[in-house]
C-alpha cells in the first residue's frame, strides 16, 4: 500500500536522500583535513578504517541500501510521470520549476555514473593517475587532481551535487510533510545553505590541488 | 485588436487533432478570452465551418469549467485567474496566441478544448462519506473551529476543480488537487473519525486515474486560480504518512 503508491515512493526517496546529505557533508567535513596537511588526514582515515571499522562498514551498507532504494523508487516515479502526459504541449513555459528541479533526473543520472567514477578513482584507485597507496590518502588525493580531466569531472559533478541538493533538501522535508505551512513556500534558506556549503566544501579540495595550493 | 490564433483541434476523442490558425479581427480589451473565443466562433459558424469547442459555465470564475493551456501557461499570463476572468487587455495587437487543451493521460480530450476531468470527481468520491449526526440542525458556533483550522480549510476549500494545476505539472500530478480536498476536510472537527481512511484512499485513487507524482516544481502553485499552496501537499502527505503508519488502511468499509 505505502510502496505502491507515487507519495510512499517519493517518502522513501526523501528519507534515503536526506541519509545521503548527512553522508555527503560528513564526508565534506573529512575531506577539508587535507589543508591541516597528511598526518592529519591520514590519521582520520586510519581512525576510519581501523578504529571504527565494523561502524564503518554498517555506515556503507546502510548507505548503498540508501542510494538503490532512492534509484529504484526514482526510476519508477519518472515512468508514472512520463505516462501521465502521453501528449505534450507544442509550448509550454515554466512559470515557478528552477534549473535545478528541472534537473533532478539528468543530474541524478549523472551523480550515480560519478559516484562510480569516484569509487574507482579514490577508493579502489582503479582509475589513478599515480600509484595508489592504500592508507596514504594525502598522497592519493594529490596525486588523483594533477589531471585536468580528472578535477573538471569532479567541478562538474559538484555543480550537479549542489543543484541536486539545493532541490532535493527541501522538496524531501516538505515530501514528508514535516514542515510548517508557509506564507512563501518555495523559499528555501536552509536547502541554499546546506547545497552551497556541501558544493563549496568539495569542490575547494580538487580545484586547490590541481592549481598546487596543496602539494 | 487583431490577433492570432493557433487552436488544437480535434473532431473527436480518437481522431487524430492538428493546430488551425484563426484570425482573430476587433477585439475589444474589454473582452474576456472566452468571449473573444465567442467572436472567433461566430466567424467560424457563418462560414459554415465547426466552431471550436471549448468548455465553460459560469464565466464568473468559480464554477472551474473553462481552462486551456494559453500562450503555454495554464489559464494564460494573469495569476490567480481563470480562463473567463482572464481579459484581452493583457495582449497587444499582432499577438500571435497559442490555445491547447489540458494534457494529461487522466484527461482525455473529447473535442478541441475540451477534456474530461471525471477522474477529478472520482478522486473525490473516493473520500467517501462522513458520520455526521442526522436530526434537528445544531446550534450555530456549536462546534468549536479555531480561526487557523477554519481560514486553512476554507482556503482550501476554494480549489473549483480546473485542472490546472494538472495541466501546469511537468508530471501530470494531481497532488495540489488531492492535497486541497484533503486538507479542506482535514482541518476541520466533521469527519475527523474519516481522516485516515479518507487520504489513503483519495491518494489510491489518484494513483490509479494515471496522475503523475509530485516533484515540487510548483508549477500547480503558480497556475491555480484560486491561488492554493503547496503547502497542501505537505499536508496531504503528512495525513498519508501517518495513516500509512497507523494502519488505517486496513479498516476499509
Amino acid at each position: 500500500m505505502f510502496w505502491r503508491s507515487t507519495i510512499g515512493k517519493k517518502m522513501v526517496m526523501s528519507v534515503t536522500g536526506l541519509i545521503m546529505v548527512g553522508f555527503v557533508l560528513v564526508h565534506m567535513l573529512g575531506n577539508l583535513q587535507i589543508f591541516e596537511g597528511a598526518a592529519r588526514i591520514n590519521a582520520y582515515s586510519h581512525f576510519l578504517h581501523f578504529t571504527i571499522n565494523e561502524l564503518l562498514w554498517l555506515l556503507r551498507i546502510i548507505l548503498l541500501v540508501s542510494v538503490i532504494l532512492h534509484i529504484v523508487a526514482a526510476i519508477q516515479l519518472t515512468r508514472i510521470d512520463r505516462a501521465a502526459r502521453p501528449v505534450g504541449y507544442e509550448r509550454k513555459e515554466p512559470q515557478a520549476a528552477t534549473i535545478a528541479s528541472r534537473s533532478m533526473r539528468w543530474g541524478g543520472l549523472a551523480l550515480a555514473l560519478f559516484i562510480v567514477f569516484h569509487l574507482l578513482h579514490l577508493t579502489t584507485g582503479t582509475i589513478h593517475p599515480v600509484p595508489f597507496v592504500p592508507g596514504d590518502v594525502y598522497a592519493n588525493m594529490v596525486g588523483g587532481f594533477q589531471m585536468w580531466w580528472v578535477t573538471l569531472i569532479y567541478v562538474l559533478a559538484m555543480i550537479a551535487l549542489g543543484l541536486h541538493i539545493f532541490h532535493g533538501a527541501w522538496s524531501s522535508i516538505r515530501t514528508l510533510g514535516v514542515n510548517r505551512p508557509k506564507a512563501r513556500p518555495t523559499r528555501r534558506p536552509i536547502a541554499a545553505a546546506v547545497a552551497v556549503a556541501v558544493w563549496a566544501g568539495f569542490t575547494l579540495v580538487p580545484v586547490a590541488i590541481f592549481f598546487g595550493w596543496v602539494r | 485588436m487583431n490577433l492570432t490564433l493557433h487552436v488544437w483541434r480535434q473532431a473527436g476523442p480518437s481522431t487524430e487533432g492538428a493546430f488551425a490558425t484563426y484570425e482573430a479581427r476587433d477585439i475589444s480589451g474589454d473582452m474576456s478570452f472566452l468571449e473573444m473565443m465567442d467572436v472567433v466562433n461566430e466567424g467560424l459558424i457563418e462560414r459554415g465551418e465547426q466552431p471550436v469547442a471549448f468548455d465553460h459555465d459560469c464565466r464568473e470564475g468559480i464554477c472551474g469549467s473553462c481552462g486551456m493551456m494559453i500562450n503555454g501557461v495554464a489559464h494564460g499570463p494573469m495569476k490567480a485567474t481563470a480562463t473567463c476572468q482572464l481579459f484581452m487587455r493583457h495582449f497587444h495587437d499582432g499577438d500571435a496566441i497559442h490555445v491547447e487543451p489540458w494534457r494529461a493521460r487522466a484527461f482525455p480530450v473529447i473535442k478541441d478544448l475540451v477534456v474530461d476531468r471525471s477522474a477529478l470527481d472520482r478522486v473525490i468520491a473516493a473520500g467517501g462519506f462522513i458520520t455526521a449526526p442526522t436530526g434537528g440542525a445544531r446550534d450555530a458556533n456549536n462546534i468549536l473551529i479555531a480561526k487557523t483550522n477554519a481560514d486553512d480549510a476554507m482556503d482550501a476549500a476554494a480549489c473549483i476543480g480546473c485542472g490546472a494545476c494538472v495541466a501546469a505539472c511537468p508530471n501530470g500530478s494531481a497532488s495540489l488537487f488531492t492535497g486541497a480536498k484533503i486538507t479542506h476536510l482535514g482541518q476541520l472537527p466533521q469527519g475527523q473519525s474519516e481522516r485516515d481512511r479518507r487520504v489513503l484512499q483519495m491518494v489510491a485513487q489518484m494513483d490509479e486515474e494515471g496522475f503523475g507524482g509530485c516533484t515540487w516544481h510548483g508549477e500547480c502553485q503558480e497556475a491555480c486560480p484560486k491561488n492554493i499552496s503547496l503547502d497542501v501537499i505537505a499536508r496531504m502527505n503528512h495525513d498519508f504518512l501517518v495513516a500509512s503508519w497507523t494502519g488505517a488502511g486496513d479498516k476499509r468499509d
